[in-house]
């Protein structure tokens, strides 16, 4: 490498759409990122909070981690604490929490794909492509058709959470032992009818095409038909701008991918069998799940107890701004000292989604791929959901009762809209000694680990072109936002 | 127009959220036909970066009018008066100097959510980021800008508490400021706007008719009244929930679990187990607003003697399994 190198550096900061707050350092060499610092530059302290507080509590105070994943934070505690006082969710219970789950996921992924990741393409920047005046029209931030039109399917959507779950975010309804509301028959009529509003919606204007069309893409020839001679609607114009702007070949990182499995139950409400698996997805093999190798670095974290990497069980969160290698409040997990993207793509690369596997095997995970992905599971939820209300089942019960949580620990495992959530539950003498929880954006924003190895984004970032002029790299912005991004749950 | 910041500290991002949920019409058709511009928003706005600091300095040196400044999320003080647990990212300035500096150029100041009022779970003990609240630190007044701030408009700092908030609370609140339509004399004690915060949550509970008769739910999914076991605190809490409704059709109680109280300050430290009711000598410590205690003892006595099998039944059960009698009518 030449000494004489010109490097400069930019902060870019604050990054919005990605909910939170999030700073970017960049060092960039011949127009090109060399290497990225990925800070989140807030933190929240919320596992320290929950210690001491009777267990229970945990149901109220872990939603509100995160506005964005509440239901998700919800859930991980729900399960953490079934798992201590050894309850299984009744099968109605199992069946409501996976579409109250499934229609935050949803709403989470229409609210990124429509307000944070597409307005970046009604910048002036890109004013000479053939697209620009479609996406300005459509997509520009607070002005757009479509910023308007899926804000009025994703409040209707979220209906759902109005019937099952009193409200959105922040609902006590998820229980160890199910759900805290039965619903009867002409309830289920009504989710039907929402979930009909709101499939007409996507099939008009996010894909133009039946759900099950896009649910049924298989590979990558698909896409490339998709986008040359498919229906018009949203999915069409953004396979045209990833196109031109080849997103394919941008923001690739370690292609080793984290899923817990999501919707317990999800296959028949009378087991807890997950309707996607869990695993590890690498070099293009599943691999089985040892969460007993998750371990989180504060070697670069505002954080002490840096010896070494704290397994959750025995980790902590107290803040140390005295850290002299620190540069975020995020910790870096690793699983067997390895970092890991989660999120919709992994969850369908461990689902065995055809199209998943084949842009995996092409182009690894990318913007382009990590958008699509989570667009694919966007129809194929409508579609699980349509079948889930179907199975309950109005008069059997819906919460197994169970009172009391002894002493011990277990570990909550779900899935966000953005990945693989986990709380690690400790609880002595009635009481929480200990909550740590691994978020996913923890996973994919982590800084760099003891070793120095850098977090996936971090990584995803290296190679990024940076145009002449540019304080606020475009394509470090596609990179950032392809992950959807979670701040909040990142600094919990 | 009416200029809009809006900034998010010490929170979850959750009012957020809700307000996106914001519907008849949607979020955007609303602000719009009301004449606000959101000037900056951190999840819907396009400039990011320096475009947003740029936003910023307009604001600070007055080339740019700002109506109104919205905060969700708490005001982190700490570590050791520094504000550092929150740098606003591309600035390593805190955040809480970033308010300050905003906060005396807006023509008015609105907390969105309990956190941004009072300091709310991000608060909750053991506080270790000394998070409070825009003027309030818990139910006392002061935080970050003093008890004795007013903002340029003349008004003290907005409290829209609220656990999340709902959207309405918060469009409602920004359109009637934007019309000169809210004044002190709008706000309650703790500076909530009163057109949400002078109802209970007690009103339009659809367990009603259990309450009247102490007819109660022991556990998740009953239909019984939850002020008796399961930690609810509808008939003191200040909230529209129950007539205004979230997400269509829901509330916290009508889902079957407790009302939490969210909207007020310190909420989060309710002293007890959340979703359970503490008790003197089996009757709950907190009594309904404005009751007389003697008077609810004598009452909930006579009720709960006179408590028809139907809600006695119905009260710990899922569903309905004792339907409301039919009668033919009476001629008169």
């Amino acid at each position: 490498m030449k000494q004489a190198e010109e490097s400069t550096r930019l902060v870019v900061g604050p990054f919005n759409r990605v909910e939170g707050d999030l700073e970017v350092r960049l060092d960039v060499v011949e127009a090109r990122v060399r290497a990225a610092f990925v800070n989140a530059t807030l933190f929240r302290g919320i596992e320290r909070i929950l210690e001491g507080r009777t267990p229970m509590d945990a149901l109220v105070i872990a939603p509100r981690i995160c506005g964005i994943c509440s239901v998700s934070q919800s859930h991980a505690a729900a399960l953490a604490l079934a798992g201590l006082m050894g309850v299984e969710p009744a099968a109605n219970g199992r069946v409501a929490t996976n579409l109250i789950l499934a229609t935050e996921n949803l709403a989470d992924h229409l609210t990124h794909f429509h307000l944070f990741f597409m307005p970046d393409f009604a910048r002036p920047d890109y004013a000479a492509y053939p697209w620009h005046d479609h996406v300005v029209r459509r997509f520009a931030a607070l002005r757009g058709t479509a910023a308007r039109s899926i804000l009025q399917t994703r409040a209707l959507l979220l209906h759902i959470m109005g019937i099952l779950a009193g409200r959105w975010p922040h609902t006590l309804a998820i229980q160890p032992g199910g759900v805290s509301r039965g619903v009867e028959a002409q309830e289920c009529m009504r989710m039907l009818t929402v979930l009909s509003g709101v499939r007409a919606a996507l099939e008009e204007g996010l894909f133009g095409a039946p759900l099950e069309e896009v649910a049924a893409l298989t590979d990558v020839e698909d896409l490339e038909r998709w986008r040359s001679t498919g229906p018009e609607g949203d999915l069409r114009l953004f396979l045209r701008i990833a196109h031109d702007l080849e997103l394919a070949q941008s923001g690739r990182s370690y292609d080793r991918f984290l899923s817990y499995g999501a919707y317990p139950g999800g296959l028949s409400a009378d087991d807890g069998q997950r309707l996607w698996p869990a695993g590890v997805f690498a070099q293009g093999r599943v691999g089985a799940l040892d969460i007993a190798t998750v371990a989180e670095d504060h070697a670069t974290s505002y954080m002490t107890d840096r010896a070494r990497p704290n397994a959750p069980f025995d980790g902590s969160t107290v803040p140390d701004l005295n850290n002299r290698q620190g540069y975020s409040w995020c910790k870096a997990p690793r699983l067997s000292g390895q970092p890991c993207e989660t999120g919709a793509l992994a969850r369908q690369l461990m689902a065995g989604h055809p199209l998943a596997r084949a842009m995996v095997a092409q182009g690894g995970g990318n913007v382009m791929s990590r958008v699509v992905a989570r667009l694919v599971e966007s129809a194929r939820l409508v579609m699980t959901m349509e079948g889930w209300v179907r199975m309950l089942v109005p008069g059997q019960p819906w919460c197994n009762v169970a009172d009391g949580v002894p002493d011990g620990r277990a570990i909550g495992m779900t899935e966000a809209a953005r990945g693989a959530l986990g709380h690690w539950v400790q609880v002595e003498n009635g009481r929480i000694a200990r909550y740590q929880i691994v978020a996913p954006t923890t996973w994919n924003f982590s800084p760099r680990d003891g070793a120095g190895i850098p977090g996936p984004l971090e990584h995803a970032l290296e190679g990024a072109v940076v145009r002449e002029g540019e304080r606020t790299p475009l394509s470090v912005q596609h990179i950032v936002r392809s992950f959807d991004p979670c701040m909040a749950c990142t600094v919990h | 127009m009416f200029n809009v910041i809006w900034l998010q500290s010490g929170g979850c991002g959750g009012c957020t959220m809700s307000l996106l949920c914001a519907e008849s019409p949607d979020l955007l058709t609303t602000l719009r036909g009301a004449g606000i511009e959101l000037l900056w928003h951190p999840s819907l706005s396009e400039r990011t970066g320096a475009e947003a600091l740029e936003l910023f300095e307009d604001v600070l040196a007055g080339r740019v009018v700002l109506d109104a400044l919205c905060m969700e999320g708490a005001v982190l003080r700490g570590p050791e008066g520094t504000g550092r647990f929150h740098t606003l990212a591309g600035t390593d300035v805190a955040m809480i100097e970033w308010v300050r500096r905003l906060c005396g150029v807006a023509r008015h100041v609105v907390a969105v959510g309990s956190c941004a009022a009072y300091g709310g779970v991000t608060a909750a003990a053991p506080n270790i980021l000394d998070a409070c609240g825009l003027q309030y630190d818990g139910q006392y007044p002061g935080g970050a800008l003093g008890a004795g701030f007013v903002a340029r408009g003349g008004l003290p700092v907005i409290n829209v508490a609220g656990c999340p908030t709902h959207p309405d609370w918060v469009t409602e609140t920004l359109m009637l400021l934007a019309r000169n339509m809210l004044d002190t004399a709008a706000l309650d004690d703790f500076r909530r706007p009163r057109f949400y915060a002078d109802q209970l949550v007690h009103h339009g509970c659809t367990r009603n008719e259990f309450y009247e008769y102490k007819a109660s739910a022991r556990h998740p999914s009953e239909l019984g009244c939850m002020m008796e076991h399961m930690g609810c605190i509808g008939t003191q809490a200040h909230g529209d929930c129950n007539t205004r409704l979230w997400n269509g059709s829901g509330s916290c109680t009508r889902a079957g679990y407790a009302c939490i109280n969210c909207t007020d300050p310190e909420f989060e430290e309710p002293g007890h187990p959340f979703c359970q009711t503490p008790k003197i000598a089996g009757i709950p410590v907190g009594l309904p607003t404005d009751m007389p205690k003697a008077w609810f003892v004598a009452l909930s006595s006579l009720a709960k003697a006179a408590t028809p099998m139907r809600l006695a039944k119905n009260a710990v059960s899922d569903h309905q399994v004792v339907p409301p009698s039919c009668h033919p009518s009476k001629r008169r």
